[in-house]
C-alpha cells in the first residue's frame, strides 16, 4: 500500500506547485471560455472533477491491462481519447437518468470536456510518471481540484473587471489574459515549495 | 493566394478565433519549438481535413464527432512517431503537447466547420491556411518571449554579455501576458482602422 505522505505530496504538488492551468497550461480553452461568472466556473470545475476522476482510473486500467500486455503502447493517444469521449457520453447519460437536477446544472459543460486537454493530459502524465492505480486516481482528482480553484479565482476577478473602467483596446480577452498572467505570477510563489 | 492570406491574417485561428490556446501558451518559449509545433499541427490539420472531406458523405451525422476524433488521433499518432524517430530533441521539448494536438480545438473546429461541407481541394487549402496561421501566431509570441526572456532568437545570442534577460517572460505568467498584449495591439490597429473590438 502507499503511504499517506505520498498521497499528500501528490495533492499539494498538483494543486499549488504545478497548478494544471496556471503552470502546466492545460485546459486553457475552458479556463478562458467559461470563466465570465463564478457560478458557471464552479459548475465547470465540478464537471471536470467528476470526469477527470473516472477518466484517470479508466485510462490507467486500459494502459495496464490492455495496451501494455499486448504491446500496443503506440495506440495510447487514440485509445485514450476514445475512452474519454465515450466516458463523457456515458457520464452525461447516467447523470441525466439518475439526477436531473445535477444534469441541468452540469449538462451544458459535459460535452465541452471531451476537448478539454486537461483530461487527456493528466491521463498521459499519470502513465508517464509510472503512478500506480491509487496514485493515478488521486492525481486526477487533485488536478481537477486545481483546475476548479484556478477557474474560480479567475472568474471572481473577471466579474469585478466587468464593472471597472478599462481602456477600449484592453477590453475583453487582452485584460483577461493579463489578469491570468498576474494570477499565474502569484502561483509562481509556490514553486519554492519542495516536498 | 489572396484566400490564403485572408486565412492567415484575417481569420487567424489564434489571434482572431482564439482557438488552440494550450499549445499556444505552452510551447512558445523558444522560436524553434513554436515552428515545430506549428508545422506538426499543420500536417495533422491538412491530413485530417482531406480525409474527412473524402469521407464526408459516408460518415453518419450522429457519430461524426467521434469519427473525426479517430481520424485526427490517427494522424497525431503518426506525427508523434515520426518526430520521436527523426527529431528526438524537438519531441523531447514539446513533450506532452504532441499527443495533445488531438484535442487542439482548431483541428476539430475546422473538421466540423469546413471539411465536412467542402470538397477535397478546398479542404486541403483550408488546412494549409489555418495551419500556417497557427504557426505564424506561435512564431510571433515565441519571438517576443525568447528575446525578452532568454536574450536569444532561434538559440542565437542577441545581446552583449551584460544583458540580464527577464526570465519571467519564458515562465508561465509571461505567456499569458504576452498573448494579452499582442491581442491588445491587434485591437489598437482595429480601432485605428475604425473597426469594432470584439468582446
Amino acid at each position: 500500500m502507499i503511504s499517506m505522505s505520498t498521497i499528500f505530496s501528490i495533492v499539494i504538488t498538483s494543486i499549488l506547485i504545478e497548478n494544471i492551468v496556471l503552470v502546466k497550461f492545460l485546459g486553457i480553452c475552458s479556463f478562458i471560455g467559461v470563466s465570465k461568472r463564478t457560478d458557471t466556473a464552479l459548475g465547470m470545475g465540478m464537471a471536470v472533477t467528476f470526469v477527470m476522476a473516472i477518466a484517470s482510473a479508466v485510462t490507467w486500467c486500459v494502459q495496464t491491462y490492455l495496451l501494455v500486455p499486448f504491446h500496443l503502447e503506440y495506440l495510447q493517444t487514440i485509445s485514450f481519447i476514445l475512452v474519454i469521449a465515450a466516458l463523457v457520453q456515458l457520464v452525461e447519460m447516467a447523470i441525466q437518468k439518475l439526477s436531473p437536477s445535477l444534469y441541468t446544472s452540469l449538462g451544458i459543460y459535459l460535452p465541452l470536456i471531451t476537448t478539454n486537454c486537461a483530461v487527456l493530459g493528466i491521463a498521459i502524465l499519470n502513465i508517464d510518471k509510472n503512478y500506480n492505480f491509487i496514485e493515478a486516481l488521486v492525481s486526477g482528482v487533485a488536478a481537477a481540484l486545481s483546475f476548479t480553484i484556478a477557474i474560480f479565482l479567475f472568474a471572481g476577478v473577471r466579474e469585478r473587471l466587468e464593472n471597472s473602467e478599462i481602456p477600449e483596446w484592453m477590453k475583453g480577452f487582452p485584460i483577461a489574459l493579463v489578469t491570468a498572467g498576474i494570477i499565474a505570477m502569484a502561483f509562481l510563489g509556490f514553486q519554492g515549495l519542495k516536498i | 493566394m489572396k484566400e490564403m492570406l485572408k486565412k492567415i491574417i484575417n481569420e487567424n485561428p489564434v489571434f482572431v478565433l482564439l482557438l488552440g490556446m494550450c499549445p499556444t501558451l505552452a510551447v512558445t518559449t523558444t522560436a524553434n519549438n513554436a515552428i515545430g509545433m506549428g508545422l506538426a499541427a499543420t500536417v495533422v490539420l491538412i491530413g485530417s481535413n482531406v480525409v474527412i472531406s473524402c469521407l464526408r458523405k459516408v460518415i453518419p451525422q450522429k457519430i461524426r464527432i467521434a469519427a473525426y476524433i479517430v481520424i485526427i488521433a490517427g494522424f497525431v499518432s503518426v506525427i508523434e512517431m515520426l518526430l520521436k524517430a527523426y527529431l528526438p530533441d524537438l519531441a523531447q521539448s514539446l513533450g506532452l503537447f504532441i499527443p495533445l494536438i488531438v484535442v487542439n480545438c482548431i483541428i476539430l473546429g475546422r473538421a466540423e466547420a469546413f471539411a465536412s461541407k467542402n470538397g477535397i481541394g478546398a479542404s486541403f487549402m483550408d488546412g494549409l491556411g489555418m495551419g500556417l496561421g497557427f504557426t505564424f501566431a506561435l512564431l510571433i509570441l515565441a519571438v517576443v518571449r525568447e528575446i525578452l526572456g532568454n536574450g536569444t532568437l532561434f538559440g542565437l545570442s542577441l545581446f552583449p554579455e551584460g544583458f540580464q534577460p527577464a526570465i519571467m517572460m519564458i515562465l508561465p505568467p509571461g505567456g499569458f501576458i504576452t498573448l494579452g498584449l499582442v491581442l491588445a495591439v491587434i485591437n489598437i490597429i482595429k480601432i485605428k482602422r475604425g473597426g469594432k473590438v470584439n468582446d
